[in-house]
């Protein structure tokens, strides 16, 4: 049998029975469309993590000051301990390979006024390398310059929303005075706004030069994170290690356990992150499995209705030379057509379907190319694997019985 | 042609064995035109189901141009239904909301010796032979009465030029005029064009149009004779 007269018996039997063809194609386009449009979803809420976390910084590790040894029984909160030094952070440049830079920080959170507002918000000192570790840069203005690390100078970079809070939305502050701890700063930039909210967002602060923070508002030299980039995402772990056995030593401590800092790889957070939004995409696209998977018992069902009504034909076409292997792929042939135009408008409407979940409601998506052969694969799986048995069927039919069925 | 030596069919219910064809022998020649006449349970549906493949005996050997059709697998005697037996039915079996050439053609997609580019020029030949006028050719089936309608069927059976046509009770569901025009023209295919033709039938009447008659009563061959026809 030609594959041109399989696919002409395919399409004649489909014509003559439109309605019941068009909707077991129903049950398929919406079992198809809904795995595409789930796991477009499951994926944009992961693109979303994921680049949230790339905009913090590139094969960044963070230390942050963690529980100090101590005898009270009043434990401080998460990075309130002042164990981490400026010395900690030169030995760190000095005595660790592979790192790309290292940006030090002191952070705490103010009271900031400007002309008549004000505003309650986290201030960082930090160097001249903070921004590039970072991955961020200035929207308006310049940067903090060396000299101005030098000079201890009192000049602030804002954030947008801080901007925005103290001076209204889209206005240029640049050269306009604020407030910090009744010191006056004068605002030389604008970062970039990155999005993101809560207390991580790198929107809502205020950057001064790191020696400025250190003389004026905490009064020692004590950090509270040293962001350091290392130079390849391989050698996360390694250099996460080399850190830790390096401060474990200046600080004195034997047992790693009992270490009074914490170092975050970004990497491990990506990982798990990218585990939660991965079983998120899993369970949705499961979900949407389930009405695949009604489709192709739809299919079945059709096709076992079929083959019932069309016995007769079956012993005719046996009687006029048909082998049972000419039967079997005539009726596979019409269950794989049926979930492969299916499959196509499935997809089409999964995309549709993605972006009206885009355009409607906040949440991205991201229909990806392999969800799209997914759902190609398993139309294709089901339109074999539920054709196979009414196929099947028809091919064993004894021809003389199938003549004189009534 | 054919050679039918010692054919037994026995269907096995249960634990009741029903002997349907008792050592059946008979030799069918190239050109024949047969009738094998009986009456109902007579075993002559078996033996036509035997004879064209769709069907093996219990024991006894069918040979088919001097093929062993009893050894075939299921493949090879589909090959043998495609290409040299041609059925005709009582109930025509034609695919209904199908043009007359599409039912005719439906043979050939199951022949592929035979070129597509083929296909529309034996159809043609296949439905000239057996008178159906070209009007009528691009109806669909069941828009035809039935005379026309087993003629389809005749065309049908032609198209592969099998060597042996099988029909059985072609003129079963027709009346004894159209029946009468089916008739010639089986006698007309195998006088004129020299096809072998075995007609089933239970009807005495039908059975005086072929040029032997195989008598068959409770499975067993009663009796063989030549007609000596009126034409």
């Amino acid at each position: 049998m030609l594959f041109s007269d399989l696919m002409e018996e395919t399409f004649f039997s489909m014509k003559s029975n439109k309605s019941r063809a068009s909707l077991t194609i129903l049950g398929i386009v919406i079992g198809i469309g809904s795995v595409i449009a789930m796991i477009s979803v499951g994926q944009g809420v992961s693109a979303g993590i994921t680049s949230q976390i790339e905009s913090l910084g590139t094969n960044l590790l963070v230390v942050s000051p963690g529980q100090q040894k101590s005898t009270s029984v009043v434990r401080g909160g998460m990075g309130s301990a002042t164990t981490l030094t400026q010395e900690d952070s030169d030995a760190i440049v000095e005595q660790i390979v592979d790192i790309t830079a290292v940006a030090p920080t002191v952070s705490s959170r103010k009271q900031v006024t400007a002309k008549g507002t004000n505003t309650n918000t986290s201030i960082y000192g930090i160097d001249t390398k903070y921004f590039s570790v970072k991955n961020t840069s200035v929207e308006l203005g310049t940067e903090i310059t060396e000299a101005q690390l030098k000079s201890k100078s009192k000049v602030a970079i804002l954030g947008p929303t801080t901007r925005d809070d103290l001076f209204g939305e889209d206005v240029d502050p640049i050269g306009q005075k604020i407030r910090i701890n009744s010191q006056e700063y004068t605002v030389i930039g604008v970062t970039v706004a990155k999005g993101g909210t809560g207390m991580g967002s790198s929107d809502d602060l205020i950057y001064i030069p790191l020696t400025t923070a250190q003389q004026y508002l905490t009064g020692n030299t004590k950090l509270s994170t040293i962001n350091i980039q290392v130079t390849d995402a391989d050698m996360m772990t390694y250099v996460e290690e080399e850190i830790s056995a390096l401060l474990l030593a200046r600080h004195n401590i034997a047992d790693a356990a009992s270490a009074d800092f914490s170092i975050m790889n970004q990497a491990d957070m990506l990982d798990t992150m990218s585990s939660v939004s991965d079983t998120l995409t899993l369970l949705l696209g499961a979900i949407a499995g389930i009405s695949l998977l009604v489709g192709g018992i739809g299919i079945m069902n059709m096709m076992l209705t079929t083959v019932t009504e069309r016995t007769r034909e079956i012993g005719l076409r046996k009687s006029l030379g048909a082998s049972k292997s000419d039967i079997s792929n005539q009726f596979l042939a019409e269950s794989v057509v049926l979930t492969f135009i299916g499959g196509i408008i499935g997809i089409v409407l999964g995309w549709v379907a993605a972006w009206m979940i885009t355009t409607l409601s906040s949440t991205t998506t991201v229909v990806t190319s392999w969800s799209i052969f997914l759902a190609v694969g398993i139309s294709a799986f089901i339109g074999i694997v539920f054709g196979y048995y009414p196929a099947h069927r028809a091919a064993k039919l004894d021809p003389i019985e199938a003549l004189r069925y009534q | 042609m054919i050679k039918c030596e010692h054919i037994t069919k026995t269907y096995i219910t249960g634990d009741t064995e029903t002997p349907v064809l008792k050592d059946i022998n008979f030799n069918i020649d190239e050109g024949e035109f047969v009738a094998i006449i009986g009456p109902s349970g007579s075993g002559k549906s078996t033996l036509m189901n035997i004879l064209g493949a769709l069907d093996r005996p219990t024991s006894g050997k069918y040979f088919l141009n001097n093929k062993n059709v009893f050894d075939m697998s299921e493949a090879e005697t589909a090959a043998i239904r495609s290409e040299e037996i041609g059925f005709v039915f009582q109930s025509f079996n034609l695919l209904p909301r199908a043009t007359v050439l599409r039912n005719v053609m439906l043979p050939l997609i199951y022949n592929t010796h035979i070129p597509k580019s083929a296909r529309r020029a034996k159809a043609e030949k296949a439905l000239t032979a057996v008178g159906l006028d070209t009007d009528r050719w691009h109806h669909l089936s069941n828009q035809l009465s039935g005379g026309q309608m087993q003629r389809v069927a005749i065309a049908r059976a032609l198209i592969n030029d099998p060597g042996i046509i099988l029909a059985d009770e072609p003129t079963g569901n027709l009346d004894s005029k159209t029946g009468a025009i089916v008739l010639d023209t089986f006698s007309k295919l195998n006088s004129v064009d020299g096809h072998t033709i075995i007609l089933i039938t239970h009807d005495a009447h039908v059975a005086e149009h072929a040029k032997r008659v195989i008598e068959i009563k409770d499975g067993a061959i009663v009796a063989d004779r030549k007609n000596n026809l009126k034409i």
